[in-house]
């Protein structure tokens, strides 16, 4: 049965950058565990003959034309930013010692 | 680092060098490829955003029709089969150059795959190309980094703007290239300026790489050679590096030899090369390590649950290879003939990949030996000066054509409209401003020309006599001395023309 161990838990924290200690990484795994155990069920009616779906709903080409609409100022944009400096979003320091 | 590193002709004599490409195009469309917010470039920051672009919570992307129509002509052009159904899909990774924490793009159901491009070398050799797939994908928003010396290590923070943020890319991934040993650098380079002619062409994307519009990030890596009796196409591809931020011709063919040199000098020292990411850097010709690549598995990719599958029709695609210009080569021949020009020149053209130029320059307005000269002669000289291909001078076609036709109205003489030229790439404005800010003009007042003429014989008593004696070609001395005097700005046929007056000889 699909299960996830504490190393793919603490593997999946670093790609997440989320800082998790011991006892979250003991906690998570088998809570996460329990999860795709659940999920996992579905492959026991998943038979060879059912074809894969990511879109349910029979639908394709929902295009629209090439037409410009409004944006937002650049006031309303940065509204909700945490932190703006000259018409940007300001950002935490993106690479640390690791790279 | 090893000292020693060994030249990229003594490394392919012992090794199998394999490439791969991938060239991102940005469209050209007037819209984002999942909102309506404006393509463009130079805006003020975050004022091309809204909140699909932003990511912000509720918003919901729809396909840019056009984009969709681009891609498949991109794809049809490229030889590709095109997708009954394809999808588009999540690439997960953290880097606030998307607002989203994920880029739309697609993966195991690209939109065009495996097709083939010939592409032609300067001395007419035609070698095909493989293409894996043309896919569709939104372009990341741009970050500027604070602090340090201004480069992602050591920032304090960086400031994100996301106007080029959703904007619509295909990108072109080749499938891998062997055996073209030490042509690899020039075919390379040849690829990407026919996918660069090809994307004009279909007039989907401007291609020009000094601004970003058509990017490559060039996969290199050395296999050895199998020797006699061996079978190359057994031998295991060797570990690759990705070189990332390769962005103009000259540097994809100088990034592969520095890739070569660098990667047969660990090899043949006993040493691994590492798969990993590296970047160009164009003013060492040389290449760095960035982040070691992440595992595909790493960007979490899944089916984009928020758009719908594509699925264009047969017809649709018919109606859209109907639109296909012709083939690179096609048109190279057809511009051949139509300029007239003997096929060394052409060659040459080619191989200084000055056909679009050109042919801009001509539709300028300039005749196309004029377009040549100018290209092939004084730019090319200072192109190659200054290690810079000719596309990437800071001059245009336009200027150009105004520079040849200031020389063909007789407003500036050659001195003049190279001196015009010069103060053109200097960043002073287009030559005809040039020309005026600097005073520069032809000196056609005749009472001015004449007393500089009646000075310049005056000083070279025994001119006038040489002349009057039958030796006219003696009129050069004092041409010149005209010239001189007027800082190269005289008239010099109607200099010419008044010393045979003064000399009573017929011109």
């Amino acid at each position: 049965m699909a299960s996830l161990d504490r190393a793919e838990v603490a593997r999946l924290a670093a790609l997440a950058r989320i800082d998790l200690d011991d006892r979250d990484l003991d906690r998570l795994s088998g809570q996460l565990s329990a999860i795709v155990d659940a999920v996992a069920k579905v492959q026991e009616v998943a038979t060879p003959d059912v074809p894969a779906t990511s879109h349910p709903i029979p639908m394709s080409n929902v295009h629209r034309p090439d037409e410009v609409r409004p944006s937002l100022s650049q006031e309303d944009a940065l509204a909700a930013a945490p932190a703006a400096e000259s018409g940007r979003f300001r950002v935490p320091q993106i690479l640390g010692e690791e790279a | 680092m090893s000292a020693t590193t060994d030249s990229y002709e003594e490394v392919l004599e012992r090794f199998d060098p394999v490439f791969g490409i991938e060239v991102h195009v940005e469209l050209n469309t007037q819209t984002k490829l999942f909102c309506g917010c404006a393509n463009g470039f130079g805006a003020e920051p975050n004022t091309q955003v809204c909140p699909v672009c932003l990511g912000l919570p509720g918003s919901l992307p729809v396909t840019n029709a056009k984009a969709v129509e681009s891609a498949i002509r991109l794809g049809l052009a490229l030889g590709c089969s095109i997708r009954e159904s394809s999808r588009f899909a999540r690439k997960n990774y953290f880097y606030p150059d998307l607002a989203k924490d994920y880029q739309i793009s697609q993966y195991d159901e690209p939109t065009c795959y495996d097709g083939a491009i010939d592409v032609i070398l300067g001395d007419g050799t035609t070698v095909t190309i493989g293409i894996e797939r043309a896919h569709i994908e939104e372009d990341a928003g741009k970050n500027t980094h604070v602090g340090g010396t201004g480069g992602i290590q050591g920032a304090d923070y960086s400031l994100v703007d996301y106007n080029r943020g959703g904007v619509p890319l295909v990108e072109i991934v080749t499938k891998p290239v062997t055996g073209m040993g030490l042509r690899t650098a020039e075919v390379a380079r040849a690829y990407v300026a026919t996918i660069r002619d090809i994307v004009k062409a279909l007039g989907i994307s401007d291609g020009r790489m000094e601004q970003g519009s058509l990017r490559a990030d060039v996969n290199l890596s050395l296999r050895p050679q199998a020797g006699p009796g061996g079978d190359q196409n057994e031998i295991p591809f060797g570990k690759r590096s990705e070189t990332k931020n390769v962005n103009s011709l000259r540097a994809i063919e100088k990034a592969i030899h520095f890739e070569v040199a660098r990667q047969g000098a660990l090899l043949s020292a006993g040493k691994a090369v590492t798969q990993e990411t590296r970047h160009w850097h164009e003013d060492t010709n040389s290449t760095t390590p960035g982040r070691s690549k992440e595992e595909a598995d790493d960007y979490r990719y899944f089916p984009e649950p928020d758009l719908m599958p594509v699925e264009p029709t047969e017809e649709w695609i018919e109606e859209l290879r109907a639109t296909l210009p012709e083939h690179p080569g096609v048109i190279r021949a057809r511009l051949q003939a139509e300029w007239g020009f003997a096929d060394l020149e052409m060659r040459d053209v080619v191989a200084a990949d000055a056909v679009g130029i050109i042919e801009d320059t001509v539709a300028a307005g300039a005749s196309p030996q004029a377009a040549r000269k100018w290209w092939m002669g004084e730019l090319a000289r200072i192109a190659n000066e200054t290690g810079t291909d000719l596309a990437d001078l800071p001059v245009t076609p336009e200027d150009v054509a105004e520079l040849q036709d200031l020389v063909a109205s007789g407003a500036l003489n050659d001195k003049l409209a190279r001196q015009a030229l010069a103060g053109t790439l200097a960043g002073e404005g287009s030559p005809r401003a040039v020309a005026e800010a600097r005073g520069l003009a032809i000196v056609s007042d005749g009472a001015a020309l004449e007393s500089a003429v009646d000075a310049a014989l005056a000083s070279q008593p025994d001119v006038l006599a040489k002349i009057q004696d039958g030796k006219v070609q003696a009129a050069g001395a004092i041409v010149g001395a005209v010239m001189k005097a007027t800082g190269g700005q005289a008239d010099a046929a109607l200099v010419r023309a008044i010393i045979l007056r003064r000399a009573g000889v017929e011109g």
